[in-house]
């Protein structure tokens, strides 16, 4: 209870207080899974400009709106055909269940969209679910096999993730069960470390020649992906290009993990509006927009979201958070023989509750997505996953024909940068929009 | 860039005169097929990912030096470098036999699952980083930071290793003959068993080395940073 006398200080407060005695008890800073909880300026700080008297809508149950997308253009002779613009990010076996990657593939193949590899290799369930899978090439090369190069449909090299660019995976040993054990090479049980830089190359003058290799062993078929964590976004677009990437995939501050410091996750990177700019500015200046397909990530939650990336300038968007509460993080139920069961006991055990959750980390998900544990991981039936992330996603792409049909556009691709504008200066600095009601972009000569 | 038109039997390929292009393609595609086991590269002149990722058994001669990547995920054939190689030689490589007759650049065997690696000459930094599995021989020294991580396997230095041998170890083993300039965090010398020196004996065999096993030192983790706690020397 706080009264006059009792004057809560703005810089050391509760939260501050209880991180310096856990600190100082402990010797350890805190990990924990998902993203950035801070605020940041992001989506929901630009607005659309739909049609009106000098823009034509389209109706909305009547026209067709395409959402068609290719990935993979520029070199590689079997590019990625996906039916929506909306991809499953990057998550690892080992994160998440088997189960749960299975999943992903069912309502990604449903969708007509991809899944995403992660740091441990390719599940056969994944391959046998997924349509198409990209295959991430990452600095641990946990389980990595060229068997599994082949039979992926693009190749994705993992430079760094919004959560934590610059730093290397991280599985805590109660998640790192027999078969993680056995696909990572690694002994059961041990807290994995994992090397943040890649082991056969240094730098972008050796990139060039680490993506010439994998075209070599693919024989130039298969798209080759460079994922950055958004920093340096506009120097590290412009020098994957060089490198020869066929698409480049940028993270942004808010994207989840597994695993990570809180340090990193809430002080390292820059969020994804003033990523995807910068990115699509560095396209334009080397004059690559539509050679170079960009996919952004880090936060991406609905249609709305979707479509303000791609009218900024992003060619698809890959979601992870947001699938995995598709799936059910985050929910206060489980479903088990069709009924859903209450899971708010065992978030309290965490020392949590259902909307507050982010203990991936600890492997004892409440809903049996982010465990290796063989009974939580019952808790999520594959059929049932799936049912429900092809559910977000056809939401979330029907969400996004609406804005786009509102705007006047037949393709979600043709929404453009025209169309929006900002509510805060900080986000039209950062998107490089007018703010609302003026033709003022922040940074920019009138 | 892919070449889909189909190449005429052959067990020789000049790289003066015929593209990288045509002759991965022809070992990932073709050689097998047509029957021809071995195939000599005449004139890489440096090129880059001579021979990489072969999935078959093949015997593959490259005469004279090659860039980054020579035999990259190499399952099943073998291949022999007469000369040096760049960095990455054999990387990821599954099973099969790299033999590099000279010098190995940075990170030779990096990340390499299964197989066996020999290096006649010197490997520079980063030998067998991130190994998982695979054997690696080298016959001359190795650069600093070799064995980086190293998950599973074995590395044998004939000569001497430089600064941080076998940082941050797994379950990789090291067996070093020479003179080393210093251990890498959690790295240390253990006592050889005789299960150490057959294995030894065995390998060095296959690379065709004569050195005594009893002159080897091992070298594997300590297993103190295999759970994170506060006083984890975390500054290496």
């Amino acid at each position: 209870m706080t009264g006059p006398q009792m004057e809560e200080s703005a810089g050391f407060d509760r939260s501050i207080i209880d991180y310096i005695q856990r600190a100082a008890a402990t010797g350890l800073y805190e990990i924990r899974g998902l993203g950035a909880k801070r605020r940041v300026p992001n989506f929901d700080d630009l607005l659309f400009l739909a049609a009106s008297l000098s823009r034509y809508p389209l109706e909305g149950y009547r026209e067709r709106c395409a959402t068609k997308t290719v990935l993979g253009t520029r070199f590689a002779t079997r590019p990625i055909e996906l039916a929506i613009p909306i991809t499953v990010a990057g998550m690892s076996f080992g994160a998440l269940s088997a189960r749960v990657k299975d999943a992903l593939g069912r309502a990604a193949t449903e969708v007509g969209t991809s899944t995403t590899t992660g740091d441990g290799g390719m599940t056969a369930e994944e391959r046998a679910s997924s349509k198409t899978l990209i295959y991430q090439c990452l600095p641990s090369r946990y389980g990595f096999d060229p068997d599994d190069v082949r039979r992926a449909d693009a190749i994705e090299i993992v430079i760094g993730q919004g959560a934590k660019p610059g730093g290397g995976g991280m599985l805590l040993g109660q998640k790192v069960n027999p078969r993680v054990a056995r696909m990572r090479t690694l002994p059961e049980g041990v807290d994995q470390r994992s090397a943040s830089r890649h082991p056969d190359w240094t730098g972008p003058d050796d990139l060039v020649i680490k993506i010439k290799e994998l075209r070599e062993i693919t024989d130039w078929e298969k798209p080759i992906y460079v994922k950055v964590g958004a920093t340096r976004v506009f120097n590290d677009v412009k020098l994957a290009v060089h490198a020869g990437a066929d698409v480049i995939v940028v993270d942004g501050m808010q994207g989840g993990t597994a695993a990570t410091q809180t340090v990193f996750i809430e002080h390292v990177g820059i969020p994804t509006l003033a990523a995807l700019r910068q990115a699509v500015d560095a396209l334009e200046d080397l004059n690559m927009r539509g050679t170079v397909q960009l996919v952004i990530s880090g936060g991406i939650r609905s249609g709305a979201d979707v479509a303000k990336a791609l009218a900024m300038g992003a060619d698809a968007v890959a979601i992870g958070q947001g699938v995995l509460m598709a799936l059910g993080c985050n929910s206060d139920t489980y479903v088990a023989g069709g009924q859903h069961v209450s899971a708010v006991e065992d978030y309290a055990r965490l020392g949590t509750a259902p909307g507050f959750c982010h203990h991936c980390h600890t492997g004892k998900c409440p809903v049996g997505v982010t465990t290796q544990d063989a009974a939580l991981e019952l808790r999520l039936d594959p059929a049932v996953g799936a049912k429900r992330l092809r559910n977000y996603f056809k939401t979330v792409n029907m969400e996004l024909t609406t804005i786009a049909r509102a705007c006047g556009k037949q393709d979600v691709h043709h929404l453009e940068k025209e169309d929006l504008v900002a509510l805060t200066v900080e986000a039209a600095a950062m998107a490089g929009v007018p703010l609302a009601g003026t033709s003022w972009i922040p940074g920019r000569p009138a | 860039m892919a070449n889909l038109r189909p190449l005429l039997r052959r067990s020789e390929f000049d790289l003066a005169h015929d593209s990288l292009r045509d002759l991965n393609l022809y070992l990932h595609k073709q050689a097998a097929q047509d029957g021809v086991s071995q195939i000599e590269v005449k004139n890489p002149d440096g090129a880059h990912s001579i021979a990489c990722g072969l999935d078959a058994d093949l015997d593959v001669q490259i005469h004279g030096h090659v860039g980054y990547y020579v035999a990259g995920m190499n399952k099943h054939a073998s291949v022999t470098v007469h000369g040096n190689a760049g960095p990455g030689a054999a990387e990821n490589m599954m099973s099969g036999r790299v033999h590099i007759r000279g010098f190995a650049s940075t990170a030779a065997g990096a990340s390499a699952h299964g197989g066996l690696l020999i290096i006649d000459g010197d490997a520079s930094l980063r030998c067998g980083i991130s190994l998982k599995g695979a054997d690696i021989v080298v016959g001359g020294s190795v650069g600093s930071f070799s064995a980086f991580m190293a998950q599973a396997g074995r590395i044998v230095i004939c000569g001497d290793a430089e600064d941080a041998l076998g940082d941050s170890l797994y379950e990789a083993v090291i067996y070093v003959r020479g003179r080393v300039r210093s251990l890498g965090a959690d790295a240390r010398f253990e006592p050889m068993t005789d299960t150490d020196r057959a294995a030894l004996k065995a390998l060095l065999a296959q690379s065709g080395l004569a050195h005594d096993p009893a002159e080897f030192r091992r070298v594997a983790s300590a297993k103190s940073l295999y759970h994170w706690h506060a006083d984890a020397n975390q500054e290496y």
